[in-house]
């Protein structure tokens, strides 16, 4: 089996489930009561905190605890707008292919007044600083720009977008769910004032993520309820599941500079190796990209075809076609990289990890390649093509 | 739960009557790239009877199996019964296909019905 689907989730590590089991059975006051059993849950939950924050040089009443990059994701963009809309600053930036966590948030905020641009992503995946130099406005609140796509894997320049918003003194936020525990992030250096992150996408557990808003931001609360995170997020904390999330982070940043080297050449062996299949390009910038991502379109098929193929081969992998997102249109973000339908349906996102091998690199090439000569061998789409009757678009 | 029943996996592994008849009485094709999903189908017919049928498609794994499951329930029939063929027998001999899947076995009702149109057309020349 070879698990090439790690943008969708990741396995958890041994560390974090070993500490996860441990603080289930030994960790299971309540962090708010005021007795021992309470109190220690109460001290792994601020270790837990302080760890997370040294390791994005955030300090620690920074960090507000989530469900996950979703939660965190709308709680600062609300946040964003409600200071924005108090000083009569309707005004949002934002990219054309953010999550849909960050996409229908601010869909909703349209309702409320609010006026969203979406810069372009260009055909790279990449948005231009320029670009969005020249969309502040004087009504601007906000910008919100991931710092990895989940699809492409292209890494924005964040600490450029940053200092900009920095300059204008309008307040940033980045969706770092992909990036996190993957390459090096540092709210400081990048100029970000808030930023999501999601355990599970770094080994650690489902249902757990982060949200970091700098000091001096007053923080809209999503749920109202008890005075857990200093009243910005109600609800008896999880304690297991954040202090592992601080362990999986801890353990991924440790070797940070390691695996991004040794994840990174297998990546561009794959790219290399899936490129000899005609008629296929690579979506997203080839450089500026996350180590482990590897994201093609196959002219002449559809990706979810190929997906339940590669799935029986003992592959793992996800696509972008409509077939899989159960709408009619293929994925937002190959779309917004202006990749035209017929094309887009035929996508192929393969993620990686250190624990993938170069014989499953090997692996992954030549069953890709069978799979999408079979899927090609009956296409009528394939046929019109090489019979002339078409004009190959890759 | 799987994403599909297992009808739809053996179809869609080991799809059935795939290809293409060169001196076909009927083609038809239905849907287009932009939605992600084509289905050609090719008809022999002799004496009122589909004696032989092929198809090609392009799209996922129920679109593909629904093509495979459609040809096998008009092959060797006569054309007034594959007229009747319905999306919904298609998906019922699939043992089902979820929600929003169904629009590919409509794709097969509408690529045989169009096959056929073809033909009827050619012999009213």
């Amino acid at each position: 089996m070879i698990y090439a689907d790690n943008a969708g989730t990741t396995k958890m590590s041994k560390a974090a489930i070993d500490t996860m089991f441990r603080l289930v059975n030994d960790t299971w006051g309540n962090a708010s009561s005021l007795y021992s059993v309470g109190q220690t849950s109460k001290e792994v939950l601020e270790q837990a905190r302080e760890d997370i924050a040294n390791l994005i040089g955030a300090e620690p009443k920074e960090i507000i605890f989530t469900s996950g990059g979703s939660e965190a994701d709308n709680q600062a963009i609300l946040t964003a707008a409600r200071i924005g809309a108090s000083k009569g600053k309707k005004h949002i930036i934002s990219s054309a292919f953010e999550h849909h966590a960050v996409l229908h948030t601010l869909e909703r905020l349209k309702d409320d007044g609010f006026e969203i641009t979406l810069l372009d992503v260009h055909e790279d995946g990449l948005v231009r600083p320029e670009e969005l130099e020249n969309a502040i406005r004087e009504d601007t609140c906000l910008v919100t720009i991931m710092y990895a796509n989940n699809e492409i894997g292209t890494v924005q320049p964040i600490s450029k977008l940053g200092e900009i918003c920095k300059k204008h003194d309008v307040l940033f936020h980045t969706d770092a769910v992909q990036a996190i525990g993957h390459i090096p992030v540092n709210v400081n250096d990048d100029n970000i004032d808030m930023l999501s992150a999601s355990a599970h996408k770094f080994h650690g557990p489902k249902g757990v993520g982060f949200l970091y808003v700098k000091k001096g931001i007053r923080v809209t609360n999503l749920i109202n309820g008890g005075a857990q995170e200093k009243g910005r997020r109600a609800g008896t904390e999880n304690v297991p599941g954040i202090a592992a999330m601080a362990v999986a982070l801890k353990e991924a940043v440790k070797c940070l500079s390691k695996t991004i080297e040794d994840v990174s050449k297998k990546r561009d062996r794959l790219i290399e190796g899936l490129s000899k299949i005609d008629h296929s390009a690579l979506n997203g910038d080839a450089i500026q990209r996350l180590p482990g991502n590897v994201n093609f379109c196959f002219e002449g098929i559809e990706g979810e075809s190929l997906i339940l193929l590669l799935d029986d081969k003992g592959i793992m992998a996800s696509s972008g076609s409509a077939c899989t997102s159960g709408s009619l249109d293929p994925s937002h973000v190959l779309l917004a990289i202006g990749r035209v339908h017929d094309v887009a349906h035929g996508s192929l996102r393969l993620t990686i990890n250190e624990e993938t091998t170069n014989e499953d690199v090997d692996e992954i090439i030549s069953k890709v390649a069978e799979e999408v000569a079979y899927l090609r061998s009956f296409s009528p789409i394939w046929r019109d093509l090489v019979a002339g009757k078409k004009e190959f678009i890759l | 739960m799987a994403l599909y029943s297992e009808k739809v996996m053996d179809h869609f592994r080991n799809p059935r009557n795939v290809g293409v008849i060169e001196d076909a009485d009927g083609i038809g094709e239905v849907g287009n790239a932009k939605c992600g999903d084509i289905m050609k189908m090719y008809l022999k017919i002799d004496n009122d009877i589909i004696s032989d049928v092929k198809f090609e498609t392009f799209g996922c794994g129920s679109a593909i199996a629904s093509s495979s499951m459609a040809t096998e329930l008009i092959k060797g029939k006569p054309i007034s019964e594959a007229m009747e063929l319905t999306n919904k027998a298609v998906a019922e001999a699939l043992d089902g296909l979820p929600d929003y899947k169904m629009h590919c076995s409509v794709l097969a009702e509408e690529a045989i019905k169009s096959a056929l149109d073809d033909y009827h057309s050619k012999q009213g020349k």
